[in-house]
């Protein structure tokens, strides 16, 4: 019988040779990961336009088209090739910056959307950050007067406006600020695509006050809970019993404790955004990404239809990463395992 | 977004912090707590209910007092009390807490922070979820300093002190990356920090292996002396608070029934209730009877009238009934119960406990034997090589600290783990890894009852319904042999038949346990597997169960393969013993040898660290 | 003496909790409106009854619309076929999503891996943009929205059930069972399934709501039903230029649509916390958590 000794105890975290590099490793899998999927989606937007009874060339003749003009066209557009064919021109194309031409107006539709998307991003950016930040704030002060009628109003109210359709947020600012009660706003925004979205921003403050009303409820409730939950934690009563002020426990304990789920939500909210958009850009006229996605549909030009959903998805995938590494790096406990 | 800090800016100049000045008045004590009382406020759906009422004790400088009690006795709600503080949902509303003759309960929550941490201080149970999990060590630690003032460079000297001798690595650290015992230490080194005059330990041992308990009771116990403080040490561990505390009050359900010097207080209780505990709680000396007490304690709210004691006790007589009894003085010591008859059963002394030599059965061939059994996960080896019999009719207890593998070997002969390599053997047969393998009857004769009474019970069905359940899957019974046999199972665990009805969300851990027994039981095993069933229970709750399982083991002739890490429990409960550590068998052999004549220097260490009731005052 | 079953004593519950009572009444008087509506309009959806965007008047109470029909006629129309749409959409999604839930989580494995791969693909973008894309493909025919909003809403059911799933069976019960020998499917089926009930309620009231917005956002955006058909989302985005004229004609729909939705959210954050039963109040912030987690996505 072996006599077993116990091991002296490892102290602390690993030496810095043997120190794996959590952060990085993430990156680089998710990376892939988003690539593979974004290429699983490129083909499913191809396929799913491919079953398309019309195509291009019926688009571009119209009521001329006779049998032989289409076959002719057709052939001369590609059309006939095989679909593995077809996708696999138009990959490569997009990998060098050509998305092809639209139908509706036989532009290329990088040009069409290059400074739409500048102006999406504007809107996304602006009222995401906006969002987050009155979210997080109302949630933290919800959190530290919990029960409290300040408390009780935002948590309602919070309830009442999460889930209500973009379109109805805006059309009630709409009439508010713009239409019916009083004048400060315009309803529609005027600007060309093209033109830098701040120079005229009376313009962007409906769009983007709409999709904060949207966002915030979401962020707010995230963060009220996760607060409760951290200022209920043990290590939160620890610090008190510590002699720690009140307001250093809700600051230095209580959030970053707290912050680590309300990023998921975050992610999640400029996740919503990126389809938000599509209304309240319609809705307001504004040069968007979504606008030309809308009209893209009615138009049935699938060039730029493919294009705008491929980007929409590279956005998707890029935001999802971005909430996934920063969440890491704000977990100690998962960014460093045991020795 | 706000980043988790990494270091708390110093805000208090620093000063010295002055030693423990002895008191103007010698007799003074540096702790004294008059008729504490705490309550749930009233609300629409009920009065006022008392949580804790009439709490009063005192404790010297260098004086540790054991704060003694089961689950729902009200001790942790007076060990924050005394540092001012109660849950959400309660209410201090009489009483008061006295350090050095100031009532900290007069102060205001601002005065209150500043004695936090400095005068009173607080250890927790749990370090690993006391400790802030996105702060490093470090900064937790230099907080206190931050806060009270104090010389940030005195850090060392108060880690070395608690016994953390390499200090740069830990202060480095976040609190998951340390051990359990290490995390304790933390937890020590900041409430010693500031050298304070009176320190709360919220039972700070229980989670840690018995070696990493004995070496944090040594330190505290050393602290404590050199500067004078004055210490609460609750807990639900007898022999714990037996070698560590000078005095010892008991709590039951938030009253304070008995106080007392230690060594007194255990070799002659004086409280019904005291005597029972010291009934249930197993011993490493010998092998004696476990008794439990029937029943379980009143819940704030549903007390009975008088005694809260009485409906449980041996003793009561009518006069328990017309009002809760006062303290009974029983020694010029000041040992005091509240008892009308304390001292009569102070002078039962002698026969607390009753001495049984577990009789060994008729030695017959093993029914289980595992042979060279090995388990890894990825490239870790979980089990190397173990070697074990387990005779039929006989009880073989596995012991080891958490990791050591034995939970895995438990998992491996249920079959709810199938990579392992090596043979067990069941009753002549080889065993196939999984449970999809095996035969009807392997499965039926080998039962399992896990650790956690909580989850083991499905939610949504009667327990009528989930002791049939194994029932009707290896039996084709008519519906009344089969209700019948679940009636049996049932009283069987003595739980009353009427009991089948009801959902495991209405019954009690203890009572949840013993349904789980009779799932096991209601399908005639010969082979039971015990993981941990008792860990998680009130000791005179585990004495209960423990003392019907062997009941049960004689009646049936089951042979018991019973893990755990008490090492008391296993003197009363086993005729064998298999000692495992870090996957490996260390040792094994007869209960009487092992544990009095052990051969393995691991072994030898493990007793040595149990606490025990010798060690007591 | 059998409980009720789960889902009818959580329901019960919640509907006596102040937030429960006003969701379900709130909702409730919706749905009223939209299914009783058609039976007590006073005229045709596509009647002309006085001048576009006329102020309400007695001859039309809210108003005529961009074409001049009675607004308050085509909105008792424009509902019962939005919510019929989204009812369904709901019940399809939620139910493919819980069983490959379930299965991804039972069966482990690559399974796990090509249903979650799946899920990840569709989730790559938006709803509403999923259901455009379908619809630029085959026009805005019902059925296909329909299925557009169902395939979409399957991928997060999905990931709620897979993740209860997995917790229940790690959970001793199960595992008390596994070690009987008993096979897995039954055990899903006896054990998991039925535990799985509430987080299943709240999962619907959840998807009822992305349903009810999807599908009116595309009616907006007019690729739902096609004009003269009354709709909420379409007569919203009709009936914008005149604003300023009759605000009737899109105030109207708008307050019913919100009301709806904000009847059905209230409701499902009562079923949520109902759900928890008897120890509800202790976890309501992890609970909490995990219901906005669930929202959001």
């Amino acid at each position: 019988m072996t006599t077993v000794t116990e091991a002296p105890e490892r102290v602390g975290p690993p030496s810095k040779a043997a120190r794996p590099h959590p952060i990085r490793n993430l990156l680089i899998k998710r990376s892939l990961i988003g690539i593979l999927t974004l290429v699983l989606v490129s083909i499913l937007v191809f396929a799913a336009t491919q079953t398309l009874p019309g195509n291009a060339a019926s688009a571009v003749l119209l009521n001329t088209a006779t049998p032989q003009r289409l076959h002719a066209l057709e052939v001369q557009l590609g059309l006939t090739r095989p679909a593995v064919d077809q996708y696999w021109t138009w990959l490569t194309g997009v990998l060098h910056g050509n998305f092809g031409t639209s139908l509706a107006n036989g532009q290329p539709v990088g040009t069409l959307i290059g400074g739409r998307i500048l102006n999406s991003l504007v809107l996304v950016i602006v009222a995401g950050a906006i969002g987050t930040l009155i979210g997080v704030g109302l949630g933290v002060l919800a959190a530290a007067r919990r029960d409290s009628v300040l408390d009780h109003v935002l948590s309602v109210t919070a309830l009442a406006v999460t889930a209500l359709p973009e379109f109805v947020v805006a059309v009630v600012l709409v009439i508010f600020f713009a239409a019916v009660v009083i004048h400060w706003f315009p309803a529609v925004s005027v600007f060309v695509p093209g033109t830098a979205p701040w120079s005229n921003p009376k313009e962007l403050v409906l769009p983007v006050a709409t999709l904060v009303i949207v966002v915030v409820p979401y962020v707010f409730r995230m963060m009220r809970a996760s607060m409760i939950d951290a200022l209920e934690s043990d290590y939160v009563q620890m610090a008190r019993l510590k002699g720690v002020p009140k307001w250093r426990v809700l600051l230095f304990h209580a959030l970053p404790n707290a912050i680590a789920p309300t990023i998921q939500v975050i992610g999640l909210t400029f996740l919503y955004l990126a389809g938000g958009v599509v209304v309240v850009e319609y809705l307001f006229n504004y040069p968007g990404l979504g606008q030309a996605l809308v009209s893209a549909v009615s138009d049935r030009d699938i060039p730029q239809i493919q294009a705008i959903v491929l980007v929409l998805a590279a956005f998707y995938i890029a935001v999802n990463i971005l909430t996934d590494v920063i969440s890491l790096a704000v977990s100690p406990r998962r960014r460093l395992p045991r020795s | 977004m706000a980043a988790p800090s990494e270091d708390i800016p110093v805000t208090v100049p620093a000063e010295d912090i002055p030693v423990a000045k002895p008191p103007a008045d010698p007799g003074t004590p540096r702790l004294a707590v008059e008729n504490l009382r705490i309550v749930m406020p009233a609300s629409r759906r009920r009065p006022e209910t008392d949580v804790v009422d009439q709490v009063s004790f005192t404790v010297r400088p260098g004086h540790v007092l054991g704060l003694v009690g089961e689950s729902g006795s009200g001790k942790t709600t007076v060990a924050l009390a005394l540092l001012g503080l109660v849950k959400r949902g309660l209410a201090i509303s009489g009483g008061k807490v006295l350090i050095d003759g100031q009532d900290i309960l007069a102060l205001s929550e601002h005065e209150l922070q500043k004695l936090r941490g400095r005068t009173v201080a607080y250890v927790p149970q749990d370090p690993g979820s006391a400790l802030n999990p996105v702060l490093k060590v470090g900064t937790q630690l230099r907080e206190v300093f931050a806060i009270h003032g104090g010389d940030p460079e005195r850090l060392t000297e108060v880690m070395a002190e608690a016994g953390l001798e390499d200090p740069g690595p830990i202060l480095a650290s976040y609190p998951h990356q340390l051990s359990g015992g290490q995390q304790q230490r933390v937890a020590l080194a900041m409430a010693f920090a500031c050298r304070p005059r009176l320190i709360v330990l919220d039972e700070p041992t229980t989670g840690l292996d018995v070696t990493t308990q004995r070496r944090v009771l040594d330190t505290v116990r050393g602290l404590c002396h050199t500067y004078q403080v004055a210490a609460v040490y609750i807990s639900h561990d007898l022999a714990v608070v037996a070698e560590i505390a000078d005095h010892v009050a008991v709590m039951y359900s938030g009253r304070l029934i008995e106080l007392g010097a230690a060594s007194e207080l255990f070799s002659t209780p004086a409280h019904p209730y005291t005597r029972g505990l010291m009934r249930a709680v197993p011993s490493m000396e010998s092998s004696h009877e476990l008794q439990g007490m029937a029943g379980s304690p009143p819940r704030p709210g549903n007390r009975p009238a008088g005694c809260a004691f009485r409906p449980r006790c041996e003793f009561a007589i009518a006069e328990c009934e017309l009002r809760e009894p006062q303290p009974v003085v029983v020694s010029d010591t000041g040992h005091a119960a509240r008892c009308v008859r304390a001292v009569e059963v102070t002078a039962l002394s002698g026969s607390v406990r009753s001495v049984r030599e577990r009789i060994a059965p008729p030695a017959e061939g093993p029914v289980l034997t595992i042979s060279g059994v090995s388990v890894s996960y990825t490239n870790k080896p979980v089990l190397r090589n173990v070697n074990l019999d387990v005779g039929s009719r006989k009880s073989v207890a596995i012991v080891g600290t958490s990791g050591s593998g034995k939970t895995t070997l438990a998992r491996c002969v249920v079959g709810l783990h199938k990579d392992w390599t090596g043979t067990i053997t069941f009753g002549g047969n080889q065993l196939p890894p999984g449970v999809r393998g095996r035969t009807r009857e392997q499965l039926r004769k080998i039962q399992f009852v896990a650790q956690n009474p909580y989850g083991s019970l499905n939610p949504r069905q009667t327990i009528g319904q989930i002791i049939g359940y194994p029932l009707a899957h290896f039996t084709k019974l008519p519906a009344r042999e089969h209700d019948k046999r679940i009636a049996d199972a049932l009283t069987s665990v003595a739980l009353r038949a009427s009991f089948a009805a009801r959902y495991p969300d209405e019954l009690s851990g203890g009572e949840r346990q013993r349904v789980a027994l009779a799932r096991a039981l209601v399908v005639d095993p010969e082979l039971l597997v015990c993981d941990e069933i008792t860990s998680a229970l009130d000791v005179s709750v585990q004495a209960a169960i423990v003392e019907l399982l062997l009941r049960l083991q004689a009646e049936r002739g089951l042979a018991l393969m019973f893990i755990t890490h008490n090492l008391p429990l296993v003197r009363s409960i086993a005729d064998d013993v298999t000692v495992i550590s870090a996957g490996q068998i260390c040792e094994r052999g007869p209960v009487t040898q092992v544990l009095t004549a052990p051969s393995e220097a691991y072994t030898r260490q493990l007793i040595a660290d149990v606490p025990g009731f010798e060690r007591a005052g | 003496m059998a409980r009720k079953p789960e889902a009818i004593a959580v329901l019960g519950r919640a509907v006596r909790t102040p937030r429960g009572a006003v969701g379900l009444a709130i909702g409730g008087c919706v749905v009223l409106v939209a299914v009783l509506g058609p039976a007590v309009a006073p005229y045709s959806t596509t009647e002309f009854v006085t001048k576009p965007f006329s102020r309400a008047s007695s001859i039309a109470w809210l108003g005529g619309d961009v074409l001049g029909r009675d607004v308050l006629s085509r909105t008792l129309n424009g509902g019962w076929e939005l919510l019929a749409m989204a009812a369904v959409a709901t019940a399809l999604g939620v139910i493919v999503g819980a069983l490959l839930g379930v299965m991804a989580a039972y069966h482990g494995g690559s399974w796990d891996s090509i249903i979650m791969r799946a899920v990840d693909v569709i989730l790559a973008f938006p709803q509403l943009v999923f259901a455009l894309l379908l619809v630029s493909i085959l026009g805005p025919k019902i059925w296909l929205i329909v299925l557009a909003v169902a395939i979409s809403h399957a991928p997060q059911v999905a990931r709620v059930s897979r993740a209860a799933a997995l917790d229940i069976s790690e959970r001793d019960f199960v595992k008390a069972m596994q070690i009987l020998g008993i096979p897995g499917r039954r055990i899903i089926r006896r054990d998991v399934l039925p535990n799985l009930t509430s987080v299943l309620m709240v999962e619907i009231g959840l998807r009822l709501t992305y349903s009810m917005l999807v599908i009116a956002g595309l009616s907006f955006l007019g690729f739902g039903l096609q004009p003269p058909a009354a709709s909420w989302g379409l007569m919203i985005n009709e009936n914008r230029v005149g604003l300023i004229a009759n605000p009737w004609g899109v105030l109207m729909p708008a307050i019913l649509i919100a009301l709806f939705t904000i009847g059905v959210n209230t409701f499902t954050d009562a079923v949520a916390r109902a759900s928890l039963g008897v120890g509800g109040r202790a976890i309501e912030p992890e609970a909490e958590m995990a219901l906005v987690a669930r929202e959001v996505a």
